[in-house]
C-alpha cells in the first residue's frame, strides 16, 4: 500500500505516512562521549544530526539519555511530534530564529502582559470563584518570592505590570544560560503564563498542576458541557507532555556538568 | 511545595513506563539502566531534607509525567488522526461522492 502510493508521481503525489512521520531506519540507539564533554546520539552506526545539519550534541548525560530514549522507543514509524526533548535540543543547537538571550527574554516576558492567571473573568460567579481559589495562591507565591507586584485584572487589557517587576524578572532570567532560556520560553508559551512557568521551574508545583491551572477555564467548561476525548484529552496529554519536556529540559540544562555527589560518611 | 510521590513509587512508575513501551527486553534499554542508576545514587545522603533530593524528586516526577503523557497522547492521536492521508477515492466516499472517470486518462498520465 505504501509502495503504491509513493510510486505515484505528478499532481496526486502523496503517501500513507503523514509528513509528521517517517519510517524507522535504525535498530540500535546508544550515546557516546564527544568533544568537550558533550554527548552524541548514535542510531546504529550513524550519528544523529539536527535539522540544521549540525552534529547533535547534548551537554550532559541526563539530556542525552532522555533524547536517546525518544529514538529508542519509536516503532515502525518515527513520530516526530512526540519527541519533545529532541525538538528542544534541536532548537537550542540550531537557534533557527537567530535570537540572542536578550531577545528571548523580551519575548518570554511579553507573555506577562496577558498572563493566564492574571486575566480574570467577571462571570459566571462559579468560574470567578474557581479562578480566585486556584490562581490567587500562585500569584501570591510569585509576588512574595520575587518581591514584585503583578496583580490580576478583569480589564480587557489585562493588568498593568510595573516596570520594576519587569526589571526584576529580566534580571532573574538573565542568570539562565541559553539552553535553559530556550526551555523556559517554551514552557511559558505552552502554559500561556509566565507565573505558572516560574512556579513549575522553581518546583513549587508539578507539571500536572501547572497544566491544570493553565487549562482552568477549559476544565470548568468540560465540567459543565462534557468531555470530548478526541479534542480535550488529546490537548491535555499533549500539553502535559510538552510542558513536562520543557521543565525537564530546563532542569537538566541548569545543572552543572559535573555530577553532584554527596560523600557518604560511613 | 507540591506533594510528590516517594522515590520508590516514582522509580517504579518510570520503569513501568519503559517496560510498557520497550516490551520484554526493557531491562536492556538505555533508559532503564540510567534511571535505576540515578535512583540508587540519589539514595546516598545522610540528611533527612535535602534540597538536591527535592529537586531530583521533582525532576523524576516530571519525567514520569513526560513518559505517561507522551504514551497517552500517541494512543489518542493514532486513534483519531492515525489514518494519515486517505486516497482521493476514500475521501470522496466519506462525503458520499464518487470520483469522475475520464476515459483515455488525463493528459499527463502515462
Amino acid at each position: 500500500d505504501a509502495m503504491r502510493c509513493i510510486a505515484v508521481r505528478g499532481v496526486w503525489k502523496y503517501n500513507r505516512i503523514s509528513p509528521n512521520e517517517r519510517k524507522k531506519f535504525y535498530e540500535d540507539v546508544s550515546i557516546s562521549h564527544g568533544e568537550g564533554g558533550m554527548f552524541e546520539i548514535n542510531l546504529d552506526q550513524r550519528k544523529l544530526k539536527t535539522p540544521g545539519g549540525k552534529l547533535f550534541t547534548a551537554p550532559n548525560e541526563a539530556l542525552a539519555v532522555a533524547v536517546a530514549n525518544e529514538w529508542d522507543t519509536q516503532k515502525d514509524t518515527l513520530k516526530f511530534y512526540s519527541m519533545h526533548m529532541t525538538t528542544l535540543c534541536n532548537t537550542a543547537l540550531d537557534n533557527p530564529t537567530f535570537r540572542s538571550k536578550d531577545q528571548i527574554i523580551t519575548a518570554a516576558l511579553k507573555y506577562l502582559e496577558t498572563d493566564t492567571i492574571c486575566y480574570r473573568v467577571e462571570e459566571p460567579p462559579s468560574l470567578v470563584e474557581l479562578q480566585n481559589n486556584e490562581w490567587d495562591p500562585v500569584l501570591k507565591w510569585i509576588e512574595e518570592g520575587y518581591n514584585v507586584v503583578i496583580g490580576s485584572s478583569t480589564n480587557i487589557l489585562g493588568p498593568e505590570i510595573p516596570q520594576a517587576t519587569m526589571n526584576t524578572f529580566r534580571q532573574h532570567l538573565g542568570s539562565y544560560n541559553f539552553w535553559s532560556l530556550t526551555g523556559l520560553e517554551y514552557v511559558i508559551t505552552q502554559l500561556k503564563s509566565v507565573v505558572l512557568a516560574f512556579a513549575l521551574i522553581d518546583k513549587h508545583i508539578t507539571v500536572e498542576q501547572a497544566v491544570l491551572l493553565s487549562r482552568l477555564e477549559e476544565e470548568f467548561q468540560i465540567g459543565h458541557w462534557g468531555n470530548v476525548e478526541w479534542a480535550h484529552d488529546v490537548d491535555l496529554y499533549e500539553l502535559r507532555a510538552r510542558t513536562a519536556a520543557g521543565a525537564l529540559f530546563v532542569h537538566f540544562s541548569s545543572e552543572s556538568s559535573t555530577v553532584k555527589r554527596k560523600l557518604m560518611q560511613d | 511545595m507540591a506533594s510528590l510521590s516517594s522515590p520508590l513509587r516514582l522509580c517504579r512508575g518510570i520503569l513501568r513506563e519503559i517496560r510498557a513501551i520497550k516490551g520484554p527486553e526493557y531491562k536492556q534499554s538505555l533508559a532503564y539502566n540510567y534511571v535505576l542508576d540515578q535512583f540508587r545514587k540519589n539514595q546516598i545522603t545522610g540528611e533527612r531534607y535535602c534540597r538536591a533530593q527535592e529537586e531530583a524528586l521533582h525532576a523524576s516526577h516530571s519525567y514520569l509525567c513526560l513518559l505517561t503523557s507522551t504514551r497517552q497522547h500517541i494512543a489518542l492521536y493514532d486513534m483519531y488522526h492515525g489514518k494519515g492521508q486517505r486516497d482521493t477515492e476514500e475521501m470522496a466516499g466519506i462525503v458520499g461522492l464518487r470520483l469522475p472517470t475520464q476515459p483515455g486518462g488525463k493528459g499527463w498520465e502515462k
